[in-house]
């Protein structure tokens, strides 16, 4: 028996939609098996992890506050690569744009008012784009792998973050602790209530609301605008894009420029709200965790979003299951590369059909 | 002097030998036509399960063999996907990656802090007691040997055997391979796993000769590197020799000018090899006649046999 | 033993096409048999059954009288069977020899398989080199490597598909000439072909199929051209109306010495291509594949940007700065050669790839920067109206359709616009009689209400049929554009050659152009 693919007549509308369902419950069979062998029992140990987040209204708050970055970066990560443009340095995006929005409390501490907030949120969207900047003009300029480069960069960022909160940007009252002053007032995001006390009080900070604007927009981008057509076509047919008169070399710029700035947001966000400060480990990988959401999400910004929900569960569940099953919270990391396994894997069922075969026929040369 | 330069060179050739073990298993996986970029995943994972074959047995040599098979059976899933499942190489590669570096940091929880087996480097009577040029020549580690001898072995398979001209035919055009009746898939897979095998034996090196001990994430980019030594060598053997130890020897001075404490930021020196990537990638990417002359035809791109 | 070769009631079906219908056919050792019909009739599936590519749903083939199953194109190799595809399986990167020691089974030894290629390939009359990479040779000497390949295996039958499609005349009539020798020393030869003349001059035996059927089996020294078409085609043969009058107005393309660099190692460079079409007539490009057609399709359409304005003019204006979005707003359109995935995005419904190549110029299809679907399916279907786009859904993606069925939308969507400048790149390439006879009449209709059109085609029949003025492009060089009435193919085929060729050969090869 061998296993074959063979190409379908067109995409499968029916396995499109179902293809990211298939590989979560592949994904929830295979954790199971994997409690089962450390002898737990596999339904009580996938409730804690992947339902018990849903339980509460403080563990509903922690996902979207773990889903805020991942659904801005895999939004961002989606359209870039719908065009076939392999951004996958979003973790040092995330970094930079951290980096330089922080500048402004580091070096104007008293500086507070609602400007504050613009400038740091606009200087984290700059630094994102400013580092996301340096793969696309090497790509354009000299063809270099922008997958290498881009990857390259986010251990160059995060030495160089290690180096300003050990060296220059430390707190000089932080005990030697590597890390900046801690921000305050206009240089943290505000909260708002959404739901009302009745219901379990649950808080949701600006980023939340960047994370679903990006989303929609973006989604409207690529599925109604020129320019979404575009990028479209260029990841699907890239000699059909260049006949149709896109230059290649823009669209470089524009994927890398709009995933790295929403990844610089990202990291901003972080620091403005969860972190509360600049120091090392500000991400715990949200930036290569939202790889994963963008393929989830099938590569549509809305899809990215209901991704980052999912994949923001399993870094909850993590924790949840390292205090009440006493695993490790590395568990999640296999889960997450689990899944996008599957998701690879049930995609290309999208457009093609699986057949078993039986062997193939001998050499039977009749000697009649 | 003579004793520092000796350590000099003697670190270069441990700090060159994973890259150069990791960067020959890619290229004879490019050169079939397949790009996997979960090199960095399936030396985590060869690490980890070197050094705890190695730590249970108290063997080292168990510990390479573990590595080995850990890093072939890791590459043999991507092969499923991309191969049988013709899933996008460059997404499924990453997703090596990440499941690797995930896998490796679960499996390695138990071995924190462990002191590890070190692998020994031979002492051959006579020959490894020659001053300064025996301990050099005859008195590494058998992976330092064997990582040179793959590297013989693949240049002379590839452009001396049926088997390497096989191997090249199906990275320059997979069409064709298929219509004179060469399993494409099946070469693909042989490639595939021999890579995986490569990059677990430059993941065991790190665990059991480079620094004896598990720390999660400690290929630190490594596997990336291997890649873009691929690229430098223009998919051929002995350039990646010279690449590897490039890189060996500038890893090893940014350590050697962290220890004279020369006033530059440590963070500045560890951030060196990555710079130099980048900058070799551009240096070799402009030179786009070479890269397109040589770069394998078909690499990256998925192949379903027509009915 | 009377036949090498036999087929008793092969059938193949793929899904819920029978590509082949109860086929019947024969062939002797030492017959040149033909296998002629139109694209589509099934030559290709019967071909890909005896080289072992292909296993037949039902029915038999009987090597020497005995029956014989071919699993796979190893064993009809080993039976003796040698195949020459229209589409090479050459590797580029490689050399002669490698390419030929990949087909070759026993000992790996590079050496003496050299000196075996230098003898048999000058024994035949296929001058070749065996440590030239395949990537520098042209499609003609490719073709030498893969019938040198076939012939050192000793076959007892080769099959050759269409390999006059990418040769000169002048490389045809030597290529039947080792075919001939071939069949002289007894090897079977099955010939592909829809080129009638060719099939009537060269074969002894012709086997006629028609929608995966044997429609006839017929001695083509007995038949003419016109029998032989209706029986290929079932019915007459659309003959295009071009009344051709000489009222030709002003210059709307002009090629002025425009030049191009290589793109590549592999690439053909452009040199001083100089041409005039005006309104109201045809001109069409013939020449080999691989003499620059791409890159000059590429340089008129602006996909490569030039290197002077003036190269290129489009109605008076110097263009060659320009992309391809503001030359087809000039009112010019481009059809390239590759339907899918260059002229249409395969996994666009056919609205979507309204957009594709008229997003700039209509405005209706795009409102302050939004796509309007509305809009693209209207155009759509009046493409598919106007040009009988046969589709099996309302809005299909582009990779259903029939090869014919996308080539008349992709044709349709440029014509549609009324373009004042078309410039089209194998018009009729994989496409049935049908959808080329109609496609070739809306190309002459166009240029006929004042638009200048230029094609560049490897097919002479289609130049011939279509063309008003007629040039040949070769190793990135343009002749001079001649008036169709007043050539022959023969000196096509030196002109094809290239000018330093024409200096070579024998004066009395020129002399007999002359006279021709």
């Amino acid at each position: 028996m061998r296993l074959v693919l063979e190409k379908r007549a067109g995409a499968s509308g029916r396995m499109a939609i179902l293809s990211p369902l298939i590989a979560i419950a592949l994904t929830l069979i295979t954790g199971g098996i994997i409690f089962a062998l450390r002898g737990l029992n596999p339904f009580s140990a996938l409730y804690v992890f992947f339902a018990e987040p849903l339980t509460t209204s403080w563990s509903v708050e922690q996902l979207i506050v773990k889903a805020t970055p991942l659904a801005m970066i895999g939004a961002g990560l989606a359209v870039s690569y719908m065009a076939n443009v392999w951004n996958i340095g979003a973790e040092g995006q995330l970094t930079a744009g951290a980096i330089l929005g922080s500048a402004v409390p580091v070096f104007f501490p008293e500086f507070q008012s609602p400007l504050t907030l613009v400038l740091m949120l606009a200087l984290g969207i700059a630094g994102g784009m400013a580092w996301a900047s340096i793969p696309a003009f090497l790509k354009n300029r000299f063809g270099a792998n922008e997958i290498l480069t881009s990857l390259m960069l986010v251990y160059l960022i995060q030495l160089m973050l290690d180096w300003l909160v050990r060296g220059p940007w430390r707190d000089p009252k932080g005990y030697n602790f590597p890390k900046t002053i801690a921000f305050t007032d206009w240089q943290l995001l505000p909260q708002f209530q959404v739901l009302p006390p009745s219901i379990g009080p649950i808080y949701i900070n600006l980023g939340a609301i960047f994370a679903v604007a990006a989303a929609v927009a973006l989604a409207f981008m690529m599925g109604r605008t020129l320019k979404g057509y575009e990028l479209r076509v260029q990841g699907i047919a890239p000699r059909a894009g260049r006949f149709s008169g896109f230059p290649r070399e823009k669209t470089v710029w524009f994927c890398f420029l709009l995933s790295g700035g929403l990844a610089g947001l990202a990291g901003i966000c972080e620091v403005m709200s969860t972190v509360g400060q600049l120091q090392p480990g500000i991400s715990p990988g949200y930036g290569f965790t939202a790889i994963i959401v963008a393929f989830l999400g099938r590569l549509n910004p809305i899809g990215a979003l209901v991704a980052a929900f999912a994949l923001a569960i399993s870094y909850l569940g993590g924790e949840s299951a390292q205090v009440a099953l006493g695993i490790s919270d590395k568990t999640a990391r296999v889960f997450q590369g689990i899944l996008l396994f599957y998701i690879l894997a049930c995609d290309s069922l999208i457009l093609h059909r699986l057949k078993f075969i039986g062997r193939r026929p001998r050499l039977a040369e009749a000697e009649a | 002097m003579n004793d520092q330069v000796l350590s000099v060179i003697l670190t270069i050739i441990t700090a060159s030998t994973p890259l150069l073990l990791a960067a020959i298993g890619e290229l004879v996986v490019e050169r079939s036509g397949v790009l996997n970029l979960g090199v960095e995943g399936m030396m985590a994972v060869g690490a980890v399960s070197g050094f705890g074959a190695a730590l249970m047995t108290g063997n080292p040599y168990a510990g390479v063999l573990a590595a080995l098979v850990a890093g072939a059976l890791l590459s043999l899933l991507f092969g499923f996907l991309t191969l049988t499942m013709v899933a996008n190489q460059v997404a499924t590669g990453l997703a090596l990656t990440l499941l690797g570096l995930g896998v490796s940091g679960l499996m390695g929880e138990a071995f924190v802090g462990q002191p590890g087996v070190h692998l020994e480097r031979l002492s051959i009577p006579g020959l490894s007691g020659i001053p300064f040029i025996g301990p050099i020549l005859f008195g590494q580690d058998f992976l330092v040997y064997l990582s040179l001898v793959i590297v013989a072995a693949v240049s002379y398979m590839l452009f001396r055997t049926r088997t390497g001209l096989v191997i090249r035919a199906v990275g320059d055009s997979h069409q064709s391979a298929h219509a004179l009746g060469y399993s494409v898939v099946g070469v693909r897979y042989l490639c595939v796993m021999f890579g995986g095998a490569c990059s677990g034996l430059a993941g065991g090196y790190l665990s059991l000769a480079y620094t004896p001990q598990w720390v999660e994430n400690m290929t630190a980019g490594r596997g990336w590197i291997a890649l873009a030594l691929v690229v430098f060598s223009s998919w051929l053997p002995w350039r990646i020799v010279v690449g590897a130890y490039l890189f060996g020897a500038i890893t090893v001075m940014g350590f050697s000018l962290q220890a004279y404490g020369i006033g530059i930021p440590s963070q500045l020196l560890s951030a060196l090899p990555y710079v130099v990537t980048v900058m070799v990638l551009v240096l070799i990417s402009r030179n786009r006649a070479l890269m397109r002359a040589n770069t394998p035809a078909c690499l990256g791109q998925p192949f379903v046999p027509d009915r | 033993m009377d036949y090498l070769l036999e087929a008793l009631h092969v059938t193949k079906v793929f899904g819920s096409l029978k590509a082949n219908d109860d086929v019947t056919l024969k062939v002797k050792p030492g017959e040149i048999h033909a296998f002629l019909g139109e694209n589509g009739a099934g030559k290709s599936t019967l071909v890909k059954m005896i080289y072992g590519a292909l296993q037949p749903t039902s029915g038999e083939f009987r090597w020497m009288g005995k029956t014989v199953t071919i699993p796979s194109p190893a064993a009809a190799r080993k039976l003796g069977v040698g195949m020459v595809f229209q589409h090479f399986s050459l590797f580029e990167a490689l050399t002669v020899a490698e390419n030929i020691a990949l087909a070759m089974p026993g000992a790996f030894d590079m050496r003496k398989l050299s000196g075996r290629i230098a003898r048999v390939s000058r024994d035949y009359g296929l001058p070749l080199e065996p440590s030239a990479v395949v990537a520098d040779l042209s499609v003609g000497e490719r073709q030498r490597i893969e019938i040198v390949r076939c012939l050192l295996q000793e076959p007892k039958l080769l099959i050759m598909d269409e390999p006059t499609a990418v040769l000169t005349p002048q490389e045809a009539d030597q290529l039947f000439i080792t075919l001939q020798r071939l069949a002289s020393e007894g090897c079977a030869v099955i010939y592909i072909s829809h080129r009638l003349e060719e099939v009537k001059r060269l074969c002894h035996n012709v086997t006629i199929l028609r929608h995966g059927k044997v429609v006839a089996n017929v001695d083509p020294g007995r038949e003419t051209a016109a029998s032989l078409a209706r029986l290929m085609v079932g019915g007459d043969i659309h003959v295009v109306k071009s009344a051709r009058e000489d009222r030709r107005g002003a210059a709307r393309l002009k090629l002025d010495r425009l030049r191009l660099p290589a793109d590549g190692p592999f690439a053909v460079e452009l040199r001083n291509i100089s041409l005039e079409v005006r309104a109201g007539e045809v001109v069409a490009i013939a020449g080999v594949a691989g003499n620059g057609q791409q890159e000059l399709f590429d340089a008129v359409s602006g996909e490569r940007s030039l290197a002077q304005a003036a190269m290129l003019v489009i109605d008076g204006k110097p263009m060659g700065h320009d992309g391809v979005n503001t030359r087809r707003n000039a009112g010019a359109a481009f059809v390239p050669e590759e339907r899918l995935g260059h002229g249409a995005v395969p996994a666009f419904t056919l609205s979507q790839n309204v957009v594709l190549t008229r997003h700039s110029s209509d405005a209706a299809l795009v409102r302050s920067g939004l796509v309007s679907s509305g809009g693209a399916a209207g155009v759509s279907e009046r493409i598919v109206r106007d040009f009988d786009v046969r589709k099996g859904k309302p809005d299909p993606e582009a990779r259903s359709l029939s090869g014919g069925n996308l080539q008349k939308f992709v044709v349709g969507r440029e014509l549609d616009r009324r373009p004042g400048v078309l410039v089209i790149n194998q018009p009729t390439w994989g496409v049935d009689a049908g959808a080329s006879a109609t496609i070739r009449q809306a190309i002459v209709d166009l240029a006929r209400q004042g638009s200048a059109v230029l094609v560049i085609s490897q097919d002479l029949d289609e130049i011939f049929e279509i063309a008003d003025r007629i040039a040949v492009i070769s190793r990135g060089e343009l002749s001079e554009a001649y008036p169709a009435s007043g050539l022959t193919s023969e000196k096509i085929g030196l002109l094809m050659a290239g000018a330093h060729e024409i200096r070579q050969t024998s004066g009395k090869e020129t002399a007999h152009a002359a006279r021709a």
